[in-house]
């Protein structure tokens, strides 16, 4: 696939279709692959990348790239087509200036996840598309690739590209029996105060890097509200730890019904806090309460919390729902 | 040289916890990490080779007060709302992050002197423990760290099944003779072993032959100027997580909050890779990812030891390493502009 991909993102540069390319490039130990620009063949031969690896969800570089002199080549996996449609829907990217190429994407390999297996010093990382090879300064070692996958991937929830303006591979399928939802469902059985104590818990460690917002597809404001000043909720240093909580209980609310699960936000997260989970309570909710519903699975509909309709639930339904008292 | 059995180790904690707040580094089970926590009865020292935060944040935390202010009419009353900080211990700090210290010792301890600072490194002791597991990510050899010879007020070594510790300032004899009740002494036969074979593991880190030659004031303008910034800084996302797992960043932001009664001012750790970081009243000096990018790695690299007697202020610890969202970090930058240079 990744020669495939040099050979047509070469033709594209060479023709003067594109101008630039974004894909992902090599880095020190296989694992540490970063997102780049690649703007001539040289480069694209020397340092472009594409295996089970590549992590990044690139969409959201395209808000800043569309707004380049001429087009830009992007390769997007299944799961970041959803992203971009979604930001296509809200009017970040100039899809005129971008040319998506989709790229197939059979679940990644994550280095958290080997490394939570208690490998350490891990040098090297490949997989062969069923085993991942792990080579340590301890000893190499061999694991089955859906043992090394996270959990976003393990619970793909498709693998369909939903905007593309060229495909090498399948357009992909929906995956319709995905468990994400597992997760949420157990939180939801807790109790208030469980619940309540879950939360503080993981949401204590924050260090407030802003990892997860910068990452975040569905994050795109010029400037966020934390960060303005004249907005009353200017927020650089938490003055307790509740209202450093509220940070991400407030962005959970604000990406309701836009964020696509992507789950970038938990992959970024230096502290791994299972940030995914808050905007999977919320698009489970609005599954149950507005009909099923997939945020950026289709660029024109409308979305359920913008849209008025008589059906909709009445705001008392807060107190008849919600987990065990 | 002092020694205490492993099984005893228990017994140690209880006996520093007695008389002061002990900290050391814990499994958290939620992260899957490593963190700084308080000992108490139950609590076992973790066998990671290192926090996930740094242990910066003991002297240097993310947010403190540093003043209140009272308005009645005309009038403001300064309220200093200092106090002495308590005697605390922190136990198994790494070669890394006890070389951090001393950077930012020539930071805070310079004139004019940070009280906030000082008070807190005067009370704390630092035993450290040599490393005996090295990641990938760590390089702390290429800034002439020894992470078999860890400094703090007392080293520390866990080789076979027995703690061997040696103090290396006042502080450091006064916390050995505070436990001398349950420390035999001890030859340094099992500590240079131990040492002999990590070294051994040292030599194959991938990172250890970084080449920091091109990294010296003379090179100021050129590494400045390099073309490179632009490519290795394209794709960062302007997040914090760098420079907040560093253990030697230490830049910070100073702001008032109104609590409705008075004004509390107090400070925060800042980022050199946000957008608002040294904002002044004419905006950001640094206007894009570029320049912000360039700062960080310009000031570990060239400015702070340009005022340092040739010192970095990057120990290779490797946290930004692991941390970094896109997996850019100062060890691909070393090597991208040395090529250059």
């Amino acid at each position: 696939m990744q020669s495939e991909m040099i050979k047509r993102a070469k033709e594209l540069l060479a023709s003067g279709e594109v101008a630039r390319v974004v894909g992902w490039k090599a880095g020190e130990f296989d694992y540490d692959i970063t997102p780049g620009v690649f703007t001539t063949a040289e480069e694209l031969d020397s340092a472009f990348l594409y295996n089970d690896l590549c992590e990044a969800n690139l969409s959201k570089y395209m808000i800043a790239q569309s707004r380049k002199e001429g087009k830009t080549l992007v390769f997007l996996k299944p799961c970041d087509t959803y992203s971009f449609s979604q930001l296509l829907k809200e009017h970040r990217i100039l899809r005129e200036n971008v040319y998506v190429i989709g790229v197939p994407c059979d679940g990644k390999v994550d280095v958290d996840t080997v490394k939570a297996t208690g490998l350490t010093g891990i040098c090297s990382m490949t997989s062969d598309g069923e085993t991942v090879t792990v080579k340590t300064l301890y000893g190499d070692s061999t694991m089955s690739k859906a043992d090394a996958m996270s959990e976003r991937c393990i619970n793909c929830k498709s693998k369909k590209h939903v905007v593309y303006d060229e495909l090498l591979g399948e357009e992909g399928d929906v995956v319709a029996d995905n468990h994400r939802f597992d997760m949420v469902e157990k939180i939801e059985a807790m109790t208030p105060d469980e619940r309540f104590e879950f939360w503080r818990n993981e949401l204590s460690r924050c260090i407030r890097c802003n990892a997860c917002r910068n990452v975040c597809p569905a994050c795109s404001c010029e400037k966020c509200v934390f960060d303005n000043e004249q907005s009353g909720a200017f927020n650089k240093g938490a003055s307790d730890s509740f209202e450093e909580n509220m940070f991400h209980i407030i962005r959970a609310f604000h990406v309701a019904g836009r964020c696509t699960d992507c789950g970038e936000c938990s992959r970024v997260c230096p502290q791994n806090i299972p940030l995914h989970l808050l905007n999977r309570k919320f698009i489970k909710d609005i599954n149950e309460l507005y009909g099923e519903y997939q945020a950026g699975e289709n660029a024109d509909e409308r979305a359920p919390l913008n849209t008025f309709t008589t059906e909709d639930v009445e705001p008392s339904i807060v107190y008849e729902r919600g987990g065990k008292q | 040289m002092f020694t205490l059995p492993v099984s005893k180790l228990n017994d140690l904690f209880a006996a520093v916890a007695s008389t002061r707040k002990l900290y050391l580094p814990v499994d958290d089970e939620a992260s899957g990490h490593a963190e700084y926590k308080v000992w108490h009865e139950g609590v076992t020292l973790s066998n990671a080779l290192n926090t996930a935060r740094s242990a910066k944040d003991f002297f240097f935390p993310q947010t403190e007060n540093l003043v209140d202010f009272k308005m009645e009419g005309k009038t403001i009353e300064v309220i200093d709302t200092r106090t002495e900080s308590e005697d605390f211990v922190v136990f198994g700090v790494r070669a890394c992050d006890a070389r951090s210290f001393d950077i930012l010792d020539r930071v805070f301890l310079a004139e004019p002197v940070d009280s906030y600072y000082k008070n807190r490194r005067e009370h704390g002791v630092i035993v450290t423990l040599a490393c005996t597991r090295p990641e990938e990510t760590c390089f702390c050899t290429v800034f002439g760290i020894d992470p078999t010879n860890p400094a703090g007020d007392v080293s520390g070594w866990i080789a076979g099944e027995n703690l061997y510790l040696s103090a290396n300032t006042e502080k450091g004899e006064a916390f050995l003779s505070s436990v001398s009740k349950l420390l035999a002494e001890s030859d340094d036969e099992a500590v240079k072993a131990q040492q002999a074979e990590v070294k051994e593991i040292l030599k194959k880190l991938p990172l250890g032959s970084l080449d920091l030659t091109p990294f010296k004031p003379e090179n100021l303008l050129k590494l400045f100027d390099s073309k490179r910034w632009k490519d290795l800084s394209e794709a960062c996302l302007g997040c914090g997580s760098c420079t907040f797992v560093c253990p030697t960043c230490q830049c910070y932001d100073i702001r008032d909050f109104d609590t409705g009664h008075g004004i509390k001012r107090y400070r925060c750790w800042d980022s050199c890779m946000y957008s608002d970081f040294t904002r002044m009243a004419h905006g950001n000096p640094r206007l894009t990812q570029v320049e912000r990018f360039r700062q960080r790695f310009m000031h570990k690299l060239v400015y702070y030891p340009s005022n340092n007697e040739g010192i970095y202020s990057c120990v290779g610890c490797g946290r930004c390493l692991a941390k970094c969202p896109i997996s850019m970090n100062i060890a691909k930058v070393i090597k991208a502009l040395g090529e250059e240079a």
